[in-house]
C-alpha cells in the first residue's frame, strides 16, 4: 500500500488567555501544548485510529489535517506534498479531496436547511453541478448511504430525522465531492448502542466502493479494535504506540496502552478482568512533565524516564515510545 | 431481605403535544445489597425510572399507577415531609453530570456540612466536618482539600465527592444515573470499583443506570432491560449473557464489542428506537424484531416468568393464547 499522509512532528500550542493583571505582571505566555510533536504516517485505504483519553490532542491532529486551524511547527504531506502552508485556491481544491464528519450530528446539520440542500452543498460551493444535475447526483448519494427512499429524505429538515439517520445524513454531505480521505471524529460517540454498527459498516462498505482512507479519532478502543487496521494511542499530546491493531491489542508495550486497555469493560459476566491501576490523573497539558510526560504515573519509571524524553521506536511496525521493555 | 419492590409501575409525562408514557407497568425487586443493572438505550425510561424511586420526576410528568416499597415502606403514599427525609438516608441519587450537580460557590466541606445538618439538626457544624473527612478519606480523597471549590477537582474526583455525598447518611439504595458517561475509561473503571467498594462495605443496594451494556454485565448481579418504557428482559446478568430471550436483548449483545475476540462480527439492531409520543401499538419493539408475529402488533406481550427470576415480555415466550 502507498502512503498517502506523512505527519512529521506535527505541533499546535494555543496561548491560554490571561486576566488582566496577569497581562501586566507578567509578559510570559503560557500554552496548551494539545499536539506536541506528532509523527505517524497512514496508507491509502485504510483505516487508521488515533485513540486516547479526552485531551490527549486527538481531535486538534484531525482539525489539523483537515486545515480547520493552523498548525504552530512541523509538516503535513499529503500525496506527497507538504500542505501545512496552502492558502486561497490551492487550499480551496484539496479540500475537495479532504472531507469531515464530525460528533455531534444534532449540531453539525444546519437546522434550517433540508437535507437535500445541506448533502448537495457542497457541489454548489465547487461549482460542480447544478439544477437537476445537481439533484440526481444528491438522490444517488442519499442512496449510497442508506436514506431510503432518497425522494423522501431530501425535502425534510434534520429535526425530522433520528440520530442515526442524521449521521448518514452527514456522511452522505462528506462523499458527495468523491473525496480521497475522510477524517471521522468519534462519528458513532452519540448514537444509541443497538445502531451504531449500521453506521461502522455503511462507512466500511463506503471505503471498499469508493476508494476512501480513514482517520478515525474515538476515546473508545472497542470501537476503534472493531473498525480500524492500524492505532496510534496518544496521551497528552503525543503518540506513546502504534500499531496493527491485533499486535497492539495482544502485546500491548506501553504502560500506558496495558492500562488504557485494561480498563475496558469486557462485556462477559463469567470474565474477571485484572485492570493494571494508574497513579493519578491526566496532567494539565499546560505543564507538561519533564521527560517521558507519563512517568509520574508509571510504575516502571525510573532516573532516566525523569530526564528523557522516549521517542517512537520502530520495532517491525509497532511502535512505542518508552525507555523500558516490559514484561507483563 | 428484600430491599425494594416495585409493582406495575407507569409513569407519564403529560406534554403538549401529547402523553409520553416513560414507564410503562414495570415490575421487579431487589434484596438487600445487590447490584441491578438498568440498561436501555436514550429515551427508554431508565432515568425516569431511576428517579420515581425517590419521587423526583421533573414537571410534567407523574406516577399514574403503581406501588413502591423500600424496606416494606410504600413510598408513593408518604407526604412530601416524610419523604424528604426519606431522600438520602434511605435512598440517595448519583447524577451523571458531576459537573453541574455540584454548587461552584461552595467549598466541598461546606456541601457535606449542609447536608449533614439537615438531616441531623443536632451535629454541630465541627462535627459535621468531621465526619465529612472521615467519608473523604473512604473515597481517597486528602483532607486538606475540604476546603477547594469544586472547580479545583478534576471531573473524576467530583464525581467521587458526588458519590460520597450520596453514601453520608449512609442510605439502603444508592441510584447511580450514568455516573461514568462523562469520564473517561481509567476513570470509569476506578469510580466503578469505588461505588462498589463501597455498596460492599456499607451492604448497599445499587442501582446503575447505564447505556454501556458492557459495564452491567461485567458489575451487576442483576440486569433489567428496558425499551420504550416497558422492561424487556429481566434476570441474573450471567443468565441474560448465556440465554437472553428477548430479541432486544439478543440483538443488543451482538451489537456491542468485545476487544477480548478476534475478528468479532457485530450486528445493528434494524431501524431505530421509537418516537416516545407515538409508540407503535403492541409491543413497541415489534417494527425492528426479526421474529415479530401478527399478535404482537396488537396485543401488548405479558410477562412470561421463565424460572429462577428470569422473566421476558415477549410472546415467543407465552401469552399468545388467551
Amino acid at each position: 500500500m502507498s502512503i498517502m499522509w506523512e505527519i512529521e512532528s506535527l505541533k499546535k500550542y494555543f496561548p491560554v488567555q490571561k486576566g488582566f493583571i496577569d497581562r501586566l505582571v507578567s509578559r510570559k505566555t503560557d500554552y496548551v501544548k494539545a499536539v506536541d510533536g506528532v509523527s505517524f504516517s497512514i496508507r491509502r485505504g485504510e483505516v487508521f485510529a488515533l485513540a486516547g483519553e479526552s485531551g490527549c490532542g486527538k481531535t486538534t491532529t484531525g482539525m489539523l489535517m483537515v486545515r480547520l486551524i493552523e498548525p504552530t511547527s512541523g509538516k503535513m504531506s499529503f500525496e506527497g506534498r507538504d500542505i501545512s502552508m496552502l492558502k486561497g485556491e490551492e487550499l480551496r481544491r484539496l479540500r475537495r479531496k479532504i472531507q469531515i464528519i464530525f460528533q455531534d450530528p444534532y449540531a453539525s446539520l444546519n437546522p434550517r436547511m433540508k437535507i437535500g440542500k445541506t448533502v448537495g452543498h457542497p457541489l454548489e460551493i465547487y461549482g460542480l453541478a447544478k439544477g437537476p444535475e445537481k439533484e440526481k447526483k444528491v438522490l444517488e448519494v442519499l442512496n449510497e448511504v442508506g436514506l431510503t427512499p432518497p425522494e423522501k429524505f431530501v425535502d425534510i429538515y434534520p429535526h425530522e430525522l433520528s440520530g442515526g439517520q442524521r449521521q448518514r445524513a452527514a456522511v452522505a454531505r462528506s462523499i458527495i465531492l468523491r473525496p480521497e480521505f475522510i477524517v471521522a471524529d468519534e462519528p458513532v460517540s452519540m448514537i444509541d448502542v443497538s445502531i451504531r454498527t449500521t453506521i461502522i459498516d455503511l462507512m466500511l462498505n463506503l471505503r471498499e466502493k469508493l476508494g476512501l482512507t480513514y482517520l478515525f479519532i474515538t476515546h473508545d478502543l472497542a470501537i476503534a479494535k472493531y473498525i480500524s487496521d492500524r492505532i496510534a494511542i496518544m496521551y497528552l499530546g503525543k503518540i506513546v504506540e502504534l500499531g496493527e491493531k491485533t499486535e497492539l491489542f495482544s502485546n500491548p508495550l506501553h504502560p500506558y496502552t496495558i492500562a488504557l486497555l485494561s480498563a475496558i469493560p469486557i462485556p462477559n459476566p463469567e470474565r474477571k478482568r485484572k485492570p493494571m491501576k494508574l497513579k493519578g490523573e491526566v496532567p494539565s497539558a499546560i505543564k507538561v512533565p519533564a521527560g517521558c510526560r507519563f512517568h509520574p504515573r508509571c510504575k516502571y519509571a525510573t532516573e532516566k524516564c525523569k530526564r528523557e524524553e522516549p521517542t517512537l521506536i520502530d520495532r517491525d511496525g509497532h511502535l512505542v515510545a518508552c525507555h523500558y521493555e516490559i514484561d507483563v | 431481605m428484600v430491599l425494594l419492590e416495585v409493582e406495575h409501575l407507569t409513569i407519564d409525562y403529560k406534554t403538549r403535544k401529547g402523553i409520553v408514557r416513560a414507564v410503562n407497568d414495570v415490575s421487579f425487586s431487589m434484596e438487600k445489597g445487590e447490584t441491578l443493572g438498568l440498561v436501555g438505550e436514550s429515551g427508554s425510561g431508565k432515568s425516569t425510572l431511576g428517579l420515581s424511586l425517590l419521587r423526583l420526576i421533573p414537571f410534567p410528568g407523574v406516577i399514574t399507577s403503581g406501588n413502591i416499597r423500600l424496606e416494606e415502606k410504600d413510598i408513593l403514599s408518604l407526604r412530601d415531609k416524610e419523604m424528604r427525609s426519606v431522600r438520602g438516608s434511605k435512598v440517595a441519587l448519583v447524577f451523571q453530570n458531576p459537573m453541574t450537580s455540584l454548587n461552584p460557590v461552595k467549598k466541598i466541606g461546606e456541601h457535606f456540612v449542609e447536608f449533614l445538618r439537615t438531616h441531623k439538626p443536632h451535629l454541630s457544624k465541627k462535627e459535621a466536618l468531621e465526619h465529612s473527612k472521615k467519608i473523604l478519606d473512604e473515597l481517597g480523597i486528602p483532607d486538606e482539600r475540604i476546603n477547594d471549590y469544586p472547580h479545583q477537582f478534576s471531573g473524576g474526583m467530583r464525581q467521587r465527592i458526588m458519590i460520597g455525598l450520596a453514601i453520608t447518611l449512609n442510605p439502603s439504595l444508592v441510584i447511580a444515573d450514568e455516573p461514568t458517561t462523562a469520564l473517561d475509561v481509567i476513570v470509569q473503571d476506578k469510580i466503578l470499583d469505588l461505588l462498589r467498594d463501597l455498596s460492599r462495605t456499607h451492604n448497599m443496594g445499587l442501582i446503575l443506570i447505564t447505556h454501556d451494556l458492557s459495564i452491567v454485565l461485567e458489575r451487576c448481579n442483576k440486569i433489567f432491560v428496558m425499551y420504550a418504557g416497558h422492561q424487556v428482559e429481566y434476570g441474573k446478568s450471567k443468565e441474560l449473557y448465556r440465554n437472553p430471550k428477548h430479541p432486544y436483548t439478543q440483538g443488543l449483545l451482538r451489537s456491542i464489542p468485545n476487544i477480548e475476540l478476534a475478528d468479532q462480527r457485530l450486528s445493528a439492531i434494524p431501524g431505530s428506537p421509537p418516537d416516545m409520543l407515538n409508540v407503535p401499538t403492541g409491543c413497541p419493539f415489534w417494527p425492528r424484531c426479526p421474529d415479530a408475529m401478527k399478535i404482537c402488533k396488537i396485543k401488548v406481550p405479558p410477562i412470561t416468568s421463565l424460572g429462577d427470576g428470569h422473566v421476558v415480555k415477549c410472546f415467543l415466550y407465552g401469552g399468545k393464547e388467551p
